[in-house]
C-alpha cells in the first residue's frame, strides 16, 4: 500500500504548491492520474520516487516511509523498488536494445549484474517483442520499439511500483495500445503496482481507477 | 567498470568527435615533447661537433659564419685565406692544418675540398669503394649518395657558379670513387674531394690540348678539359703562387694544449687579416641566445597549451550539459551518488589512454629517429 497522508510541496521560490492531504494507493492496483498541465501530477510521481522531499506530510509504501529516508537509502530504494517509464522514453543512445534495458544494473546502488539479471533481461525483451532486436541502438528502434525498450527497463529490477509518465503520450494509436496491453500484463506477471500520469481519456476505462487530480487539490484547498 | 563500460560504450558510439578530442588531446601531449625532443637533440648535434673541433681559421669578420661554413658547410660566403695561412699552421710546428674550401655545390650539396686528414679527423669510414686519390676524384656522403644513388663508378658535376660569365670556370665532372658510412652528421650531405680539385672548379688550375701542335704550329682553338681522366691529367696545371691559393677555413689540430694556446696567441692582433676561433665556445654563444629565445617560445607554448587545455575543457563541459538529460535518468532511475562523477572521470582516462597511445609511436619515432631529423633540420635550415 502507498500512503501519502498530509503531504505539501512547494517549488523554492515558486508559486505553485502542491498539498496532498490523503492518497491511498492499493497493491497491484492500476491506477491512471488525470488532471490539466500544471497541477503537479509529475511532481506526485516525483515525490513517491523520492527524487523530491516533501515539506510536510508522510509518503510511505508498505513500512517503507519514503519521505523520511536519508538520500543514499532513497537512491537504492527507489532502484530497487521503483521502475520509471518516460512520455520522451528516456533510452542512452549509446548503448543497445540490451544494455539499456541493463543500464539500472550499470549505474544504481545495490544492484549487481549477475548471469540470472541477463538472462531476466532477455526473456523480458522477448515478452516485450524486442527479441530479434537486442543489438540495436535506439536509433534504429521504432517509437513503439522504444518505448518496449523502456518498459523492459522499468520491469528489470523487479520493482514493487511501476511510475509511468506519459508513457504513451509520444505513441501513435497502434502503438499506444500495445504499449499499454503490454504494461498492464508485465505489472500484472509481477505483481506490481501501476501509476500511471496519463492526459489520454481513451485509456482512462482501462484503468482500475482514476484520481482526479485538479479534484484532489481542490479538496485539499 | 561499470562506468568504464558505460564511457566506453559511448566514446564508440560517438567515435568521430571522440577520434578529434582524441587527435587535440595527442597533439597537445606530442607537440610540446617533439619540441622539446628535437631542441634538445639539435644543441646536442651543435655542441658535439663544435667540441670535436679544437680550433678553427679563417678570415677575421662573424665568428659564427665561419664556424656555419666550416663545420657545418652552410651556404654563407665568408671572405677566403689562403694555402699560406695553412702552411703557417704547419710550419709552426704547433698542429696540423686541414684545408676546407666549401665555395662549391652540386646537386644542392656542398662539394668540400680538403685533405685526407679530414677522414682521419672526423672519423669518417667507407661504407664503399676507396678514397679521393688524384685529381676529379671525390667520395660521397651517406645521405647524398643515397639521394642520388650514388656509388664507385659513378660521377657528379659541379654546380657552375655563374651561367652567364663567359670567361668563368666550367664545371668540372668528378669520379666518385667511395661512400662514407653514415655518421648523422652535415658529412653525410656532402661530396669531399681534394682541395686541387676545388681549385680546379674555381678555375684556378686546368687541363687542355698543347698550345703546341704537332706541327709546331699553335692551333686555332685549345680545348679546355671538364672531366680530369687517366689520358689528361698530366695536362692540369695551376698558375700563380700556390700560397695565394683560395681556402674557405682551415682545421687546425693541436698537438697539445700548450701548443693550442701557443697558436691562438698568434691570432689575437686586431689588425691580423685572419683569426683562430674555438668552434665550442662559438657554438655556445650561439646555443645560449638560442635557449633564450626557447624560453620565450616555452612561455608561448605553455599559454597556447593553457588556452588548448582550457578550450578543451570547455568544450567538455559543453558535451557533459548537453547530457544532462542522460545524467536526470540515470538520476531518476537511483544512480548512486558519484556515479556521474566517476563516468566523467572514466570517459577522461580513456580519452587520456587514447591520446598516450597515439602520442607514443611520436615519441618513439622521435627517440629513434630524432637525431636523423635534426640532421636534417640542420641541413636544410635556411642559412
Amino acid at each position: 500500500m502507498i500512503r501519502l497522508a498530509d503531504v505539501s510541496f512547494a517549488y523554492p521560490g515558486g508559486a505553485f504548491r502542491l498539498a496532498i492531504p490523503r492518497l491511498e494507493i492499493e497493491d497491484g492496483a492500476r491506477v491512471a492520474v488525470k488532471g490539466p498541465s500544471g497541477t503537479g501530477k509529475t511532481t506526485l510521481l516525483n515525490l513517491i520516487a523520492g527524487l523530491a522531499t516533501p515539506d510536510a506530510g508522510r509518503i510511505t509504501m508498505g513500512d517503507t516511509e519514503i519521505s523520511a529516508l536519508p538520500d543514499a537509502a532513497r537512491r537504492a530504494f527507489r532502484a530497487a523498488e521503483i521502475g520509471f517509464v518516460f512520455q520522451d522514453f528516456a533510452l542512452m543512445d549509446y548503448l543497445s536494445a540490451r544494455e539499456n534495458i541493463l543500464y539500472p544494473f550499470r549505474i544504481a546502488a545495490g544492484l549487481a549484474l549477475t548471469p540470472d539479471v541477463r538472462a531476466r533481461a532477455d526473456a523480458l525483451a522477448t515478452a516485450c517483442g524486442l527479441g530479434d532486436k537486442l543489438t540495436r541502438h535506439p536509433a534504429a528502434l521504432s517509437r513503439g520499439e522504444q518505448q518496449r525498450v523502456a518498459l523492459a527497463r522499468a520491469l528489470v529490477t523487479e520493482p514493487r511500483l511501476i511510475l509511468a509518465d506519459e508513457a504513451t503520450g509520444n505513441l501513435d494509436p497502434v502503438n499506444k495500445t500495445a504499449i499499454l496491453d503490454l504494461m498492464f500484463a508485465r505489472a500484472e506477471a509481477a505483481g506490481a503496482t501501476l501509476l500511471a500520469v496519463t492526459h489520454d481519456h481513451e485509456l482512462l476505462p482501462r484503468f482500475d481507477r482514476v484520481i482526479d487530480f485538479a479534484a484532489l487539490q481542490e479538496t485539499a484547498a | 567498470m561499470n562506468a568504464l563500460f558505460l564511457a566506453a560504450a559511448y566514446l564508440r558510439h560517438h567515435w568521430v568527435r571522440s577520434a578529434i578530442l582524441v587527435f587535440v588531446t595527442a597533439l597537445l601531449l606530442a607537440v610540446p615533447l617533439a619540441a622539446q625532443t628535437l631542441l634538445r637533440g639539435a644543441e646536442s648535434r651543435l655542441t658535439a661537433r663544435a667540441e670535436a673541433t679544437p680550433l678553427l681559421i679563417g678570415a677575421r669578420g662573424s665568428a659564427l659564419d665561419l664556424v656555419m661554413t666550416g663545420l657545418y658547410f652552410s651556404e654563407d660566403r665568408v671572405i677566403p685565406i689562403t694555402q699560406a695561412d695553412a702552411d703557417a699552421v704547419w710550419d709552426s710546428g704547433l698542429a696540423l692544418p686541414i684545408p676546407l674550401h666549401t665555395g662549391f655545390s652540386t646537386n644542392g650539396a656542398r662539394i668540400v675540398g680538403t685533405s685526407l686528414d679530414y677522414l682521419e679527423f672526423r672519423g669518417l669510414t667507407l661504407a664503399q669503394g676507396r678514397p679521393f686519390a688524384v685529381l676529379g676524384e671525390a667520395i660521397a656522403g651517406a645521405t647524398l649518395a643515397d639521394r642520388l644513388g650514388l656509388s664507385p663508378g659513378g660521377t657528379l658535376v659541379s654546380s657552375p657558379e655563374n651561367l652567364f660569365d663567359l670567361d668563368g670556370t666550367y664545371p668540372l665532372q668528378m669520379d666518385v670513387t667511395g661512400v662514407l658510412s653514415p655518421t648523422g652528421t652535415p658529412d653525410d650531405e656532402a661530396l669531399f674531394t681534394d682541395v686541387k680539385t676545388a681549385w680546379v672548379i674555381a678555375g684556378i688550375g686546368h687541363g687542355h690540348d698543347d698550345v703546341v701542335g704537332a706541327d709546331g704550329q699553335t692551333p686555332a682553338s685549345i680545348t679546355q678539359f671538364t672531366r680530369i681522366t687517366p689520358a689528361n691529367i698530366d695536362s692540369f696545371h695551376f698558375h700563380g703562387d700556390p700560397g695565394a691559393y683560395p681556402l674557405t677555413a682551415v682545421i687546425a689540430v693541436p698537438h697539445d694544449q700548450r701548443a693550442a694556446t701557443i697558436l691562438r696567441g698568434r691570432y689575437l692582433e686586431a689588425d691580423a687579416a685572419t683569426q683562430a676561433v674555438v668552434p665550442e665556445d662559438v657554438v655556445q654563444s650561439l646555443v645560449a641566445q638560442v635557449f633564450r629565445i626557447k624560453s620565450l617560445l616555452d612561455a608561448v607554448m605553455v599559454l597556447t597549451g593553457a588556452a588548448a587545455l582550457a578550450a578543451l575543457g570547455l568544450a567538455l563541459f559543453l558535451a557533459w550539459r548537453l547530457r544532462a538529460p542522460e545524467m536526470l535518468t540515470a538520476l531518476r532511475l537511483g544512480a548512486r551518488r558519484g556515479m556521474i562523477a566517476r563516468l566523467v572521470l572514466a570517459e577522461t582516462a580513456l580519452v587520456l589512454v587514447a591520446a598516450l597511445v597515439l602520442a607514443a609511436p611520436i615519441a618513439v619515432i622521435l627517440q629513434s629517429q630524432g637525431e636523423s631529423i635534426v640532421t636534417w633540420l640542420l641541413a636544410t635550415a635556411p642559412s
